[in-house]
């Protein structure tokens, strides 16, 4: 029987949808992959990779991507250690412990909390959290990845909740009953058998954060600094990849010049960055899904 | 049977979900090493009798509860009860398999884990000793790191019944055990139930008129929240003495 035009039309635009997405996607890496081979005809490789300086608007360039990569990954670092216990530890309470109009009322109200413009995060490192952390650390430099990393993770704390607690929550209710009738207090019930069983969510969750924290632009352009730096330092100026690609792309560099071709440099290497997490991620649940009803 | 030793004492004991009141005024006595088996229609209260006996209803909100409960002459709602202790004496097997998504050892093993005990050579031995008892050993002895979600479900059943059976309860408590079960890993659960009440004092909930009669030695009826008729299951099967428990049992029967 031949489907209704109505539903025909649907169809169409849902696939049409579809196409758009998948085609803008594979646009950017196209754009990314043919901006960034003129560059590396000018730049090896190898010095892209080793180099251990990050100087392509001095006099003197030097094209090493790893400053870049270590104040990504510090900030990053920072963020996740603040980021996971809290987060995850929210989870545990509110699927564990909270009474379900409480989660119901909070798991929003965390959800709002990741809509807050990253731009207000930034400031709130450089004017706030900066100087109360000069209070105990003297040494500290208005610009430093640790005040940047601490607000991201505050950042990102709903998302690693909010994806870890869907997984706690779906643990069934009946392998709880079975730890309470073993005698398991509540805790010993959300560690030894809650946690486990929603491991592989967890891990997703804490990938896609991750994820989130290295492609983070905002707070790291306004707090972190602009001085690419190979150190693991929290207290310096540093420079991340996306803070870079700002810095670039905002000032009065010539388009089409090799300084400029350095953004898409920079770009691929986030790319990849990202992208091999999410995949990561996208392994990991295909491969651990629940394998209870 | 008469003469043995009275273990569970249940007294003028009253259960309310909020208004609803669902057990009402029951006296039970259950002898030690027997089986009880609880029937009557859904809705009864016998899973509420049940979880009274390991305070599983204490989760429930709006769950309250009056009369006095004794297991081995003490009241096990009194405040200086550790609910966590009660549950080391009472163990329990629900209606669904639900064994954690661990190993088989780490199954068995999880009410001895949860105590702190450490002891690999101990809990080796429990484990062997538990499945034993649980007649899954020999199914199982060469795959005890496999995930027990990766047994069938009369295997995961009895897994259940060894995990409970590794702390050394008194009292085992089974909510319908074998309603999600073929039927030969029921009868498998039957004979096991047969051969643990040497040791153990088995309470099952079932809604299978031949299954009671086979595993248990006591029988209790319940109807609408009254426990109606509760006496040796012979009796209470060949010649019950009021006309509901006849009605049950023989539209039950089939
Ligand atoms: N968690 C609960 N909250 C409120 N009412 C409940 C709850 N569990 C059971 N009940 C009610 O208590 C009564 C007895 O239930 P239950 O003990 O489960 O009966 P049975 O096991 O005999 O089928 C029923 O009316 C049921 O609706
Ligand atoms: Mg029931």
């Amino acid at each position: 029987m031949a489907k209704p035009v109505k539903e025909r039309i649907i169809e169409l635009f849902l696939k049409g949808s579809a196409i758009l997405t998948v085609g803008t996607t594979v646009g950017i890496i196209l754009v990314l992959l043919s901006e960034s081979i003129p560059f590396f005809r000018e730049v090896s490789i190898v010095e892209f990779l080793t180099d251990t300086e990050w100087t392509p608007l001095f006099t003197t360039k030097r094209f090493g991507i790893l400053p870049l990569i270590s104040g990504t990954l510090l900030v990053t670092f920072i963020s996740v250690i603040v980021a996971v216990p809290l987060g995850i530890i929210i989870a545990i309470f509110l699927s564990e412990y909270a009474s379900p109009k409480f989660r119901k009322t909070v798991k929003p109200m965390l959800e709002i909390l990741a809509a807050v413009p990253t731009v207000v995060y930034g400031f709130f490192a450089l004017m706030t959290v900066t100087p109360l952390l000069q209070m105990i650390i003297p040494g500290l430099s208005g610009f430093n990845s640790l005040s940047a990393g601490i607000v991201m993770g505050i950042m990102i704390i709903p998302l690693v909740t909010s994806l870890s607690e869907d997984a706690m929550y779906a643990v069934p209710k009946s392998l709880r009953e079975a730890s309470f009738a073993m005698g398991a207090s509540r805790l010993q019930t959300a560690f030894k058998v809650v946690v486990p069983a929603a491991f592989s969510g967890i891990v997703v969750s804490v990938i896609l954060a991750v994820a989130r924290a290295i492609g983070e632009t905002m707070i790291v352009a306004i707090a972190a600094g602009q001085q690419p730096r190979l150190t693991f330092d929290p207290t310096v100026p540093i420079e991340t990849i996306t803070a870079y690609i700002v810095q670039v792309s905002s000032g009065d560099i010539p388009h089409g010049s090799l300084e400029y071709k350095t953004i898409y440099a920079a770009g691929i290497t986030l790319f990849v960055l990202t992208f091999s997490l999410n995949s990561l991620s996208f392994f990991i649940r295909r491969k651990f899904q629940e394998k209870y009803q | 049977m008469k003469n043995k030793k009275i273990l569970i004492r249940s007294e003028q004991v009253n259960v309310y979900y909020g208004d609803n009141h669902v057990l009402k005024n029951v006296h039970l006595d259950i002898p030690e090493h027997t089986v009880t088996a609880l029937i009557g229609p859904s809705g009864c209260g016998k899973s509420t009798y049940l979880r009274l006996l390991n305070r599983m209803n204490d989760y429930i909100l709006d769950f309250k509860m009056d009369g006095v409960i004794t297991i081995d002459n003490k009241n096990i709602y009194d405040k200086s009860v550790e609910v966590e202790e009660l549950r080391k004496e009472v163990g329990m097997v629900f209606q669904k398999p639900n064994p954690f998504p661990k190993s088989i050892y780490d199954n068995v093993i999880y009410g001895l884990a949860i105590r702190g005990v450490k002891k690999k050579s101990y809990l080796d031995e429990v484990v062997e000793r538990s499945l034993q008892q649980a007649a899954l050993w020999d199914e199982v002895k060469d795959s005890l790191k496999k995930n027990a979600l990766s047994l069938s479900g009369g295997q995961q059943q009895r897994l259940c019944i060894a995990r409970t059976l590794a702390v050394e309860p008194k009292i085992i408590l089974m909510d319908e055990p074998t309603s999600a079960l073929d039927p030969i890993s029921s009868a498998k659960i039957e004979e096991l139930i047969f051969e643990l009440k040497q040791n153990y004092t088995i309470i099952i909930v079932t809604h299978n008129m031949q299954q009671a009669s086979r595993v248990s030695d006591f029988t209790a009826f319940f109807y609408l929240g009254d426990l109606v008729e509760y006496n040796k299951t012979d009796t209470l099967f060949m010649n019950p003495e009021h006309d509901r428990t006849r009605r049950y049992i023989t539209g039950r029967f089939g």
